[in-house]
């Protein structure tokens, strides 16, 4: 099996570290910079599979290099954030970054984020003859005839509600920032109108979620956007 | 040996007035004995004179009247443009006075200072202009002759026979930094008035044979000269007060002027502000109001007139209610320390048979005082009082003393069988008596003539007739008249001033009610109610108080049409009454007052009244003065009240800063101590068994998520303290943010049981979802931490009333015995010195972020044991969604 190769993009010295030494214990390839230039040339020459991005580089900011990267490479992208860069971390997203943790993130929660992105980067690019049924849980979806069923139970959903949800399907793994559902399910008109996703969301979760209030598929990020988690692409027969 | 120290009150007025000077800009006159002296001229020169030298001259405004060499001084010199003023054909050219205060001269020239303004500018005179450039601090030169100065407007007019119309009080020249006297020699003047160098040809023959006489000359300089030399002489006194050289006037003069409702009284106002000058004495106009005369509105308006005038001449004017007029007066003049009174001597005729004549009753009771009799020349006819105490129109009252005497003539021919005619006249002097006092003079006559003939006609032998004998009925009927007259003099003046007392009595004590409401309000929004409820019924007129806002501009309080809010900026800026009836912006349909208060004017009252009289009463006036300066007072006392609170508010937060950082600096040092003590232990002991290891790092990160929930804490109590919190709100689901809080809480709440118990109907609220994220986390933090590991937490949410609640509950031990509501101070914990971590921040922080919200949070015990945490915070509007079209099929295609 060809190791993953990532590449972080962090000044500070210490979380480099161990953040490489985690994933080197993981069986991954670990390139390391400390600016945003090296970053640049380094996606060039190495490759990554993914990559790790601080948003505090001190050469510029983290999102510009998102914006440039994301125009010629597919690799996912999780961000490094501090609490303070709130919007920020919205901003990186919709420049398209994939996935965010918050300082101080644990080495576990960090492992699982990208191990989840390569998962879907490995999926997405395979996945041109895939079978329209996909499944999280006990919901199955057949994208092709929008038939949706919990357990035996057939679900019925509104339009909007099967937009909403073939968006996250979509972008699954992915965080899913609450104006980039707006556009793709509403259109432009509805941007800044977050309210219309968390009543949709929250009329899915009662359709599709065992427990609304401890949803399980259906994550809410706050005041950035949502994920779906937990996706089964079956491959086709 | 004499003090050679000055009097501190009087270097104290030499002070003031040196500061005051300082900052407003200086004022030089050109004042000369009357036109063409050449004042223009030497104004002109001396303008040049400083353009020269470089200063910024400029200006304002210069009358040449076609004189050409004056014409040819002007050239080179910058001249502001004039502004046109008033419409409907009548427009005329006139000063620009803002144009001059934007201008950027140091210096500027306007000329005749005396001149009235054009209709429809903002100050009647030319004067208030200068002084509103002297007050912006801009230095002015200008030109007046002798005969407009107000205090010799009557001496003048003796001389040259005419009245000059067009004048500038007296403290305007005295407070002048400097005077120049233009002068020349009567003899001079005439050669060039002759020559054709103070008016074109064609008006020099009328001027000559008017105003140009060589003797009108003669006085009018030795006027001018006389004037110019008091100057002097009070320039000498005030270098000698602030030189502490023994001032010549041990004691300050006071005079005071009584006056009377009469035009005629002008004279005596103008004689006294000359006697003050003279005296360099403050001065009292003084008006006596006895109740029994009636208050015709000639009268009042005179009055206002003569007050106006007083004022505007430096005098203090009062009103005082009194009966009698010497005793008031004298009462009031002792009271002020008054040293000279002066009063008018009205001409012989005016002879009255039992008073004696005023000023005889003065000199008689107050020989303290010196005593000042000036001839008042009564050109005008006395206008007849118009009685205006009669109860009821003249047919009610006549036709009711009509019957008032048949009845008595019938009563008295029944009565005749008994009495003797001699008590038959008592019973018709009785119903005189009686119609007099209810109906007034000319029922009481009407009934004494009725009742003289009844008398005669039914009473006399013979009946029915008038003879000869009766001519002794006459005296009765005499006598019947004058009872009349005086008993309904009487009971006039009783009512009168009953009528009197009564208004006295509604004014004094609705302001005594204004006050007292007005001490006791605590919020702006009061004392505009009180505006609003008392204050427009008292004077019967609309009432709208503006308060400047943070940039001093003012905002008006209540919407209202008429107000307009450059005149009401101008009369706050400027601390003077402005708009209708003022001297200033009059054009304005509304009387603005300012409301000034002892550290500064607080706002400005716009009173739009609706009959135009209400202003021009003198009581009204005074008691609306009254009510500005106890609104201002009241005003400025609520400023500081909020600014004492914001200093209180402010302790608090250093107090609490205090208690936090040394709070902060415990709780953040224990961590961080165990943190490296463990971290050296791993360093330093390489022959660690692994579970050992392990265990070690476990702890380390423990303190590390206990560290990082602390500095969370900090953080975000430190934004929601910073001033102006920024709350990012949105509409959420409540039931979205309860998931994200327990995804993150849920290692911290195992192995407790955690339930939710949230309605899918719950409505959107708005808020910001990650505040009240960090509230939920701090109750779950809290649950963890003072529970037991079998405990079950709980999770409800619904909606009551206006309000949506959340509440936390465990059925754990409970709370502490304490005041639940003490929990959420800043650092209190239930149990004191417990070993479990945390400063106490995080319900301190729960609370601020609710009631930033315009929530509450409260804690209570549970039954049997257990607590629970209630959040309630406000139902808002929630936006609209838009139902799904029926058109959108595609997404249904087995429909």
């Amino acid at each position: 099996m060809i190791k993953p190769r990532i590449l972080i993009v962090e000044d500070e010295a210490d979380i480099r570290r161990f953040v490489r030494m985690a994933l080197e214990k993981e069986g991954m390839n670990v390139f390391e910079t400390a600016t945003a230039e090296e970053a640049r040339l380094n996606v060039g020459s190495r490759k990554p599979d993914l990559m790790i991005v601080d948003l505090g580089l001190p050469d510029g900011d983290g999102k510009m290099l998102i914006r440039d990267v994301r125009s010629w490479v597919s690799a996912p992208i999780v961000v490094l954030s501090a609490r303070e860069q709130e919007t920020e971390k919205v901003e990186a997203l919709d420049a398209g970054a994939d996935d965010y943790l918050v300082k101080p993130f644990g080495v576990p929660e960090l492992l699982a984020r990208v191990r989840a992105q390569l998962r879907r980067s490995s999926t997405v690019s395979n996945g041109a003859g895939a079978s329209p049924i996909v499944r999280f849980g006990n919901v199955s979806i057949n994208l092709a005839t929008h038939e949706i069923a919990r357990g035996d139970e057939p679900v019925h959903l509104t339009p909007n509600e099967f937009r909403l949800l073939t968006a996250l399907i979509r972008g699954h793994g992915k965080v899913l920032t609450h104006r980039q559902l707006l556009m793709e399910v509403w259109g432009p008109g509805y941007a800044e109108r977050s309210h219309y996703i968390r009543i949709y969301m929250a009329q899915l979760r009662q359709k599709l979620e065992d427990d609304p209030s401890q949803p399980v598929h259906l994550i809410t990020e706050l005041q950035v956007g949502y994920r779906l988690s937990g996706l089964e692409i079956s491959e086709a027969s | 040996m004499t003090d050679q120290r000055p009097d501190p009150d009087d270097l104290l007025e030499v002070v003031k007035g040196e500061d005051h000077r300082s900052k407003r800009g200086q004022l030089k006159i050109f004042f000369g004995a009357c036109a063409g002296v050449g004042k223009t001229f030497a104004m002109l020169q001396a303008a040049r004179q400083l353009h020269a030298e470089g200063a910024a001259v400029g200006i304002g405004v210069v009358e040449t009247h076609g004189r050409k060499d004056t014409q040819e001084l002007l050239e080179g010199l910058p001249v502001l443009p004039r502004k046109t003023v008033g419409g409907n054909g009548r427009a005329a050219t006139e000063f620009d006075l803002d144009g001059a205060l934007a201008s950027p001269y140091k210096i500027l020239v306007v000329d005749e200072l005396a001149h009235t303004n054009v209709a429809g500018s903002r100050h009647a005179k030319r004067w208030q202009d200068v002084e509103e450039l002297l007050d912006a601090g801009i230095d002015v030169y200008t030109a007046l002759n002798v005969q407009h100065l107000d205090s010799l407007n009557d001496i003048v007019g003796g001389i040259i026979g005419t009245r000059v119309r067009e004048t500038v009080p007296d403290r305007i020249f005295d407070a002048a930094t400097d005077v120049v006297l233009v002068d020349i020699p009567p003899d001079d003047l005439l050669a060039r008035l002759n020559a054709g160098k103070v008016y074109l040809p064609v008006a020099v023959e009328r001027a000559r044979q008017n105003f140009f006489r060589r003797g009108n000359l003669i006085a009018l300089r030795e006027l001018a000269l006389r004037r110019v030399a008091d100057r002097v002489n009070a320039d000498v006194r005030s270098y000698r007060v602030s030189h502490a050289i023994k001032s010549v006037w041990p004691t300050q003069e006071m005079l005071m002027v009584c006056v009377s409702a009469d035009r005629s009284q002008e004279r005596l106002v103008r004689e006294g502000a000359r006697l003050a000058q003279r005296l360099q004495a403050k001065w009292i106009v003084v008006h006596i109001d006895q109740p029994y005369k009636g208050d015709d509105t000639r009268s009042r308006e005179t009055l206002l007139t003569i007050a106006t005038t007083a004022q505007a001449a430096g005098a203090e004017f009062a009103n005082i209610p009194g009966q009698d007029i010497a005793e008031t007066l004298l009462d009031y003049a002792r009271k002020r320390n008054v040293t000279k009174l002066i009063v008018g001597n009205p001409p012989r005729w005016k002879f009255k048979l039992f008073r004696s004549r005023l000023q005889e009753r003065i000199a008689r009771a107050g020989p303290e005082m010196g005593l000042i009799l000036l001839s008042v020349d009564d050109v005008r006819p006395t206008v007849k009082r118009k009685v205006t105490d009669e109860p009821r129109g003249y047919a009610a009252a006549l036709s009711i003393a009509t019957l008032a005497c048949g009845a008595t003539t019938a009563l008295a021919a029944w009565l005749l069988r008994v009495f003797d005619p001699s008590n038959v006249i008592m019973l018709f002097l009785m119903t005189v008596v009686f119609v007099a006092m209810h109906l007034g003079r000319v029922a009481g006559a009407w009934a004494a003539f009725l009742s003289v003939v009844c008398f005669d006609l039914f009473f006399i032998e013979p009946t029915l007739s008038f003879t000869a004998t009766d001519t002794q009925y006459f005296f009765t009927f005499a006598l019947m008249l004058v009872v009349a007259l005086v008993i309904s003099q009487l009971a006039a003046r009783m009512r009168s001033e009953a009528r009197v007392a009564r208004a006295g009595e509604r004014r004094a004590s609705t302001l005594a009610r204004i006050a007292r409401d007005l001490s006791s309000a605590i919020k702006i929004e009061q004392i505009v109610s009180m505006c609003r409820d008392a204050i427009t019924p008292l004077i019967g007129a609309q009432v709208v108080l503006l308060i400047p806002d943070q940039k001093e501009r003012l905002v008006a309080t209540q919407n209202a049409g008429f107000v307009d809010l450059s005149v009401a900026q101008w009369t706050f800026d400027h601390a003077q009454e402005a708009g209708l009836g003022t001297q200033t912006l009059s054009a304005a349909n509304a009387l603005y007052l300012p409301l000034k208060a002892s550290m500064a004017t607080r706002g400005v009252l716009a009173i739009l009244p609706s009959g135009s009289t209400i202003l021009n009463d003198p009581d009204d006036r005074r008691l609306l003065d009254a009510c500005c300066s106890t609104i201002g007072l009241a005003l400025e006392r609520i400023h500081f009240v909020e600014v004492a609170q914001d200093t209180l508010v402010r302790m608090e937060g250093e107090k609490l800063r205090n208690a936090l950082l040394s709070a902060v600096s415990h709780d953040l040092k224990t961590p961080l101590t165990a943190i490296r003590g463990l971290a050296e232990t791993l360093e330093d002991s390489p022959n660690l068994r692994v579970n050992d290891r392990t265990d070690l790092a476990r702890s380390i990160k423990m303190q590390a998520d206990e560290l990082k929930r602390l500095v969370s804490n900090l953080l975000d109590l430190a934004r929601m303290q910073s001033d102006g919190v920024h709350l990012h709100k949105e509409w959420h689901t409540l039931s979205e943010i309860v998931g994200s809080a327990l995804a993150q809480s849920t290692t911290l709440l195992k192995p407790r049981t955690v339930q939710t118990r949230l309605p899918a109907t719950l409505p959107l609220v708005e808020v910001d979802a990650a505040l009240i994220e960090r509230v939920l986390i701090n109750l779950f933090d809290n649950a963890a931490k003072y529970t037991p590991p079998e405990t079950t937490v709980t999770i409800r949410a619904g909606a009551s009333g206006d309000s949506v609640y959340l509440v936390v509950e465990d059925d754990g031990p409970g709370l502490p015995a304490t005041d639940p509501d003490g929990l959420f101070e800043p650092f209190a914990r239930g149990q004191k010195e417990s070993s479990i971590a945390g400063v106490g921040l995080g319900l301190a922080l729960c609370r601020s972020i609710v009631s930033a919200h315009g929530g509450t949070i409260r804690a209570r015990a549970r039954k049997p044991h257990g607590a629970a945490f209630e959040i309630r915070l406000p139902l808002g509007a929630p936006p609209e969604v838009e139902s799904e079209t029926a058109d959108d099929q595609t997404a249904h295609p087995d429909r």
